[in-house]
């Protein structure tokens, strides 16, 4: 356990001494005690698999007839109207909402947090280093409600200037042009997710970046390197796999993101035009469903909102197993 | 944190701050006087490099110093009250100042203490098997749906817990129900944790153990999870934390009630992050607003006192190598 | 049981205290015997139960229903209300799920298929007998705006929807100009605020313009927002949003409209502007006519009243109960605590709230059915 994340970074690195943990199979001696023991061991893992073949089947089940009711293409509509006579609804503009949100969050709080990475574990002077990392972990003891409430009441109305002056500065740009959009834009939650995953981009990154091998650094130094560039040919390289699945972990939690997001997003009418401006609203996955949740009132409509939460389970998933395959190649790697 | 990190690697190369750092001078305004013109964009590089790691880190403190600075400034004077702490928000409606949040403090840490007491031993004995035991099909099975289960945003494990709950089973609402829900939030960080300090543990003790003859689960019990204890301490308290500022599932599964309740199975339950989502709708009034923040001051206090207590015991549970 | 109930229905139709009296020796001992109903101050002397009442639903109703419970449990102190403002449809449903032991609508139940359910029949079989729906609070819908140097600003329904449909964009668009003679209208773009969230603020405001300008409202009435706008979530959202956007404008209860001293709008009926007060929204109460049957009392409300003085977008909230609570301890404690809800003392107050005083005609009948709970 690394971090108040909840993230490890353990998992990418070698045991101390370098060698994969010992299988003791060979060691049982099939006593009663044993037996006990690792079948509640067996059956804990069991429940866990029940759990989550549980929560599957849940969500496909409540999925299947609503999709199979829909008479808009799932994947490239627009439109939400769910329940009635003829429910029609598809997760184009979620999808592109949560995901833009999400990547804009890492295009900031990666290059921010493995800077802050590398300035605690280089660059920092040894006294501060401890602090500094404390100071950063406290950033993800914050919860997200507290995240939501700050960034509608403080800081959405410092941001609605800035976003005012991009759209006269740099509205000819599409990313930029105004839609008339006034706070709660996907750009704005972006910045806000940014800020919620930075403590995981910088707690894993800090911990690789500290394990870059000694001489890797040194014989850097010794050719006559500087320090920026010993880090870029010693702790950048051997850093980058935990970088990324530090990234992908912390894409992991923006695309999932709930309750902040919730209270920011501002929310498209019916029938509104596509844009490809950041500078538009738009809800998320997560918080189209929680803002409905209180209202699902048949199963036909339901279904429809847990379809959508199925296409962000998977898309969680996937984005979690890449962070996997990334460890493991690396692990590969190292051994 | 850093501080476990340290403590449990304490043979880590660790850098000394100054590795390049001639004594007494900074390398990059000292070689950039020492050298010609080819090597100053490189120093000027360094430089720059320099600078914007500083930078980054202020610039990654300013939401931080921002946002505590908004929720004390406007919320800590009601910390200060004896009747926040021992009260609860009986008949305090929207436009009345103050009001207390125990019953929310005390329905937090109960809720919690709940989501603990069945996400750990099932993450713990989880972990146990993929470390000590687990071979094969079912433990890739096992591995492959931790992930699954960390990947499970928090709306969706509510609806399935209010599927089952109050829709397959026709049970009411409760903290208990919320509990379940965050389980299943909880169990994946445990796993996790557990399982690399479990991995840390040098296979030479089990070796030894088993050498003398110790049966492999007292090896496990008395061995193993021994010298991972504190580890693992941390690791739980850290993933109670994290379930502890959760709301989305409580919206669906755990009413709020404005009294003192401590019945996890029956009737509405109160916790902070209810009390704050309570307020929300009202923070124009600056009595509710003024709750909302200290509620939220509440809840960052909370979390971080158990991060401490994590450390605490990180620090001092750990077996000396 | 059931004949006494029916004989102490025909008392109460004609005096509330010989009513109580009937159901007091009906209840047995561990009520008081209280001159609720009809005489004022009666709530000092509530019907205290112990325990827990769970009630769920609208949010409009929130702070009215707050109070009451205020008043109900300084009077009990063993008693514990709770009212979770989440919205009058998840209400419904929790009602209907028996997850609470009554609910707040701004919509009486349903009584014609939607979505494949019945929304009375559901919860007939929920309870078990005849669900009711009680009006209890009404509560104006404010046309909320800030728009820099407008201090005062008249709207009929007609350019109300056409705003809300974002057919007028700008402030100074001549059809605003022509209803505002006299005042300076910026150039400010327009900015349309609605509530993300199924509610049944939306669900009123859209009736109203449906009913009231039919041919520039063409949408479906319902809880989802139809319009043209900006989604922001629940009634604190859309006026946080509107006190924070020079040009907004969005549609919210009159309390949230109060806290954010956010300016209203005047509606011209085709009588002449009208202010929103507890009063002038008071008087579209009074024209409303009684659909349900019996103690069942759903409203029908004349949106497109044109009545002098009446401001015409309001909301109902209804208290939904069953008529015979499956637990009868239940039924008492629902009985109890709506007793106190709709007695004079605590209705009187709610006029402070920003909400409107019940017709007395309306007042008087939902005593009647709120002591007939059993």
């Amino acid at each position: 356990m690394s971090s108040v994340t909840g993230v490890s970074a353990t998992d990418e690195l070698p045991g101390p001494d370098g060698r994969p943990p010992l299988s003791a199979d060979a060691a049982s001696t099939g006593r009663v005690g044993d037996r006990i023991f690792g079948g509640a061991a067996t059956l804990s893992g069991v429940v866990v698999i029940v759990l989550v073949s549980l929560i599957a089947v849940f969500l496909i089940v409540q999925a299947i007839p609503a999709l199979a009711d829909n008479s808009a293409n799932f994947f490239t509509s627009r439109e939400w109207a769910p329940g009635g006579e003829e429910p029609r609804f598809g997760i184009l503009e979620f999808l592109w909402t949560t995901v833009t949100a999400s990547t804009l969050a890492m295009l900031i709080s990666v290059p921010v947090g493995v800077g802050v990475a590398l300035f605690i574990t280089q660059y920092a002077p040894a006294w501060m280093r401890r602090p500094a990392a404390a100071l950063v972990d406290l950033l993800a003891a914050v919860p997200s409600i507290v995240y939501g409430l700050w960034g509608l009441i403080t800081f959405s109305p410092f941001f609605k200037p800035v976003q005012g002056f991009m759209e006269d500065r740099l509205g000819w740009f599409p990313l930029f042009s105004p839609t008339g959009i006034s706070g709660g834009t996907i750009f704005f939650i972006g910045i806000v997710l940014a800020i919620m995953v930075l403590p995981i981009v910088t707690a894993l990154s800090r911990e690789v970046f500290d394990q870059t091998p000694l001489a890797h650094k040194e014989g850097a130094l010794a050719l006559g390197a500087t320090k920026w560039e010993m880090i870029r040919t010693a702790v950048l390289p051997f850093g980058r796999p935990g970088v990324i699945s530090a990234s992908m972990l912390a894409l992991g939690r923006a695309l999932g993101e709930t309750i902040a997001v919730t209270f920011l997003v501002s929310a498209l009418a019916d029938g509104s035009p596509w844009t490809w401006s950041l500078f538009n609203g738009g809800e998320t996955f997560a918080s189209k469903i929680a803002n409905n949740a209180a209202e699902f009132s048949n199963p036909s409509k339901t279904g429809a909102y847990i379809a959508a939460g199925l296409v962000l389970f998977v898309l969680t998933f996937i984005v979690n197993s890449i962070a996997r395959v990334v460890i493991e190649r690396r692990k590969a790697f190292t051994e | 944190m850093s501080a476990i990190t340290d403590e449990r690697r304490p043979d880590d190369p660790s850098v000394p701050d100054d590795a390049s750092t001639p004594p007494g001078g900074r390398p990059g305004r000292d070689a950039l006087r020492q050298m010609g013109s080819p090597h100053r964009a490189r120093n000027v590089k360094d430089v720059i490099a320099r600078v914007v790691m500083w930078f980054c880190f202020f610039l990654a403190m300013v939401p931080l110093v921002w946002i505590l600075w908004t929720v004390i400034s406007k919320g800590a004077h009601l910390l200060g009250s004896m009747q926040w702490w021992t009260g609860n928000q009986r008949n305090i409606n929207s436009d009345d100042a103050g009001g207390g949040a125990r019953h929310a403090i005390e329905g937090t840490l109960q809720m919690v203490g709940m989501t603990a007491l069945i996400a750990v031993p099932i993450g713990i004995f989880t972990a146990v098997y993929l470390v000590e035991y687990g071979r094969g099909r079912l433990a890739k099975a096992i591995s492959f749906t931790v992930d699954i289960l960390s990947g499970v945003p928090s709306i969706v494990a509510a609806l399935f817990i209010y599927a089952v709950w109050v829709t397959t089973f026709g049970l009411s609402r409760s903290g208990f129900a919320a509990a379940l829900a965050l389980v299943l939030l909880m169990i994946p960080v445990v796993v996790r944790s557990t399982e690399e300090m479990l991995k840390l543990v040098p296979n030479e003790l089990r070796e030894a153990a088993y050498a003398l003859g110790v049966p492999k689960w007292v090896t496990v019990v008395k061995v193993v999870l021994r010298t991972a204890f504190s580890g693992i301490i941390t690791g739980v308290l850290l993933g109670i934390a994290r379930v502890m500022g959760e709301t989305a599932p409580l919206l669906i599964l755990a009413p709020y009630t404005k009294n003192f309740q401590r019945d996890l199975f029956n009737g509405n339950f109160p916790t902070l992050p209810m009390m704050i989502n309570q307020d929300r709708g009202d923070f124009a009034l600056a009595t509710a607003a003024e709750r909302m923040w200290a509620a939220a001051l509440t809840l960052i206090i909370l979390v971080l006192l158990l991060n401490i207590i994590g450390r605490v015991i990180a620090y001092f549970g750990s077996v000396k190598k | 049981m059931s004949v006494s109930r029916i004989s102490a229905l025909g008392a109460i139709a004609l005096s509330g205290a010989l009513a109580l009296s009937a159901c007091a020796s009906e209840n047995t001992s561990t009520t008081t015997p209280a001159g609720n109903g009809t005489s004022a101050g009666a709530t000092g002397s509530a019907n205290c139960f112990s325990g827990d009442l769970k009630a769920e639903g609208s949010s409009a109703q929130k702070n009215a229903i707050d109070e009451a419970i205020s008043v109900f449990q300084n009077a009990c102190t063993d008693a514990n209300i709770d009212y979770q403002p989440t919205g009058s449809g998840a209400g419904i449903k929790q009602f209907i799920a028996k997850q609470v032991d009554f609910a707040g609508s701004d919509s009486a139940l349903k009584t014609v298929e939607k979505d494949g359910a019945i929304e009375s029949e559901d919860a007939a079989k929920s309870c078990g007998s005849p669900a009711w729906n009680l009006p209890m609070v009404t509560g104006p819908i404010a046309i909320a705006y800030n728009v820099a140097g407008v201090d005062k600003l008249v709207l009929n329904a007609d350019v109300a929807a056409k705003i809300f449909d974002g057919k007028i964009t700008v402030w100074n668009d001549p059809a605003i100009a022509a209803l505002n003679k006299g005042v300076t209208l910026p150039a400010t773009p327009i900015k349309v605020f609605f509530r993300s969230d199924e509610s049944g603020t939306t669900e009123n405001f859209t009736k109203y313009l449906k009913a009231a300008a039919p041919e520039a409202w063409t949408y479906e009435t319902g809880k989802k927002w139809t319009g043209k706008g900006e989604g922001k979530e629940k009634s604190a959202g859309v006026a946080t949003a509107t006190k924070g956007q020079d040009g907004g404008i969005t549609y919210v209860e009159l309390s949230y409209a109060q806290q954010n001293s956010l300016k209203m709008a005047q509606i011209d009926t085709g009588s002449g502007p009208v202010e929103l007060t507890a009063e002038s929204a008071g008087k579209t109460i009074a024209t409303a006519e009684q659909t349900g049957t019996g103690n069942d009392l759903a409203l029908k409300i004349d949106y497109a009243t044109k009545e002098p003085g009446a401001y015409p977008i309001v909301l109902v909230t209804y208290e939904i109960v069953c008529s015979k609570y499956a637990d009868a301890e239940t039924g008492k404690k629902v009985k109890a605590f709506l007793q106190t809800f709709s007695s004079d003392e605590v209705q009187s107050k709610l006029g402070e709230q920003g909400y409107a005083p019940l017709p007395a005609e309306v007042a008087t009948k939902v005593k009647t059915a709120v002591d007939a709970i059993s």
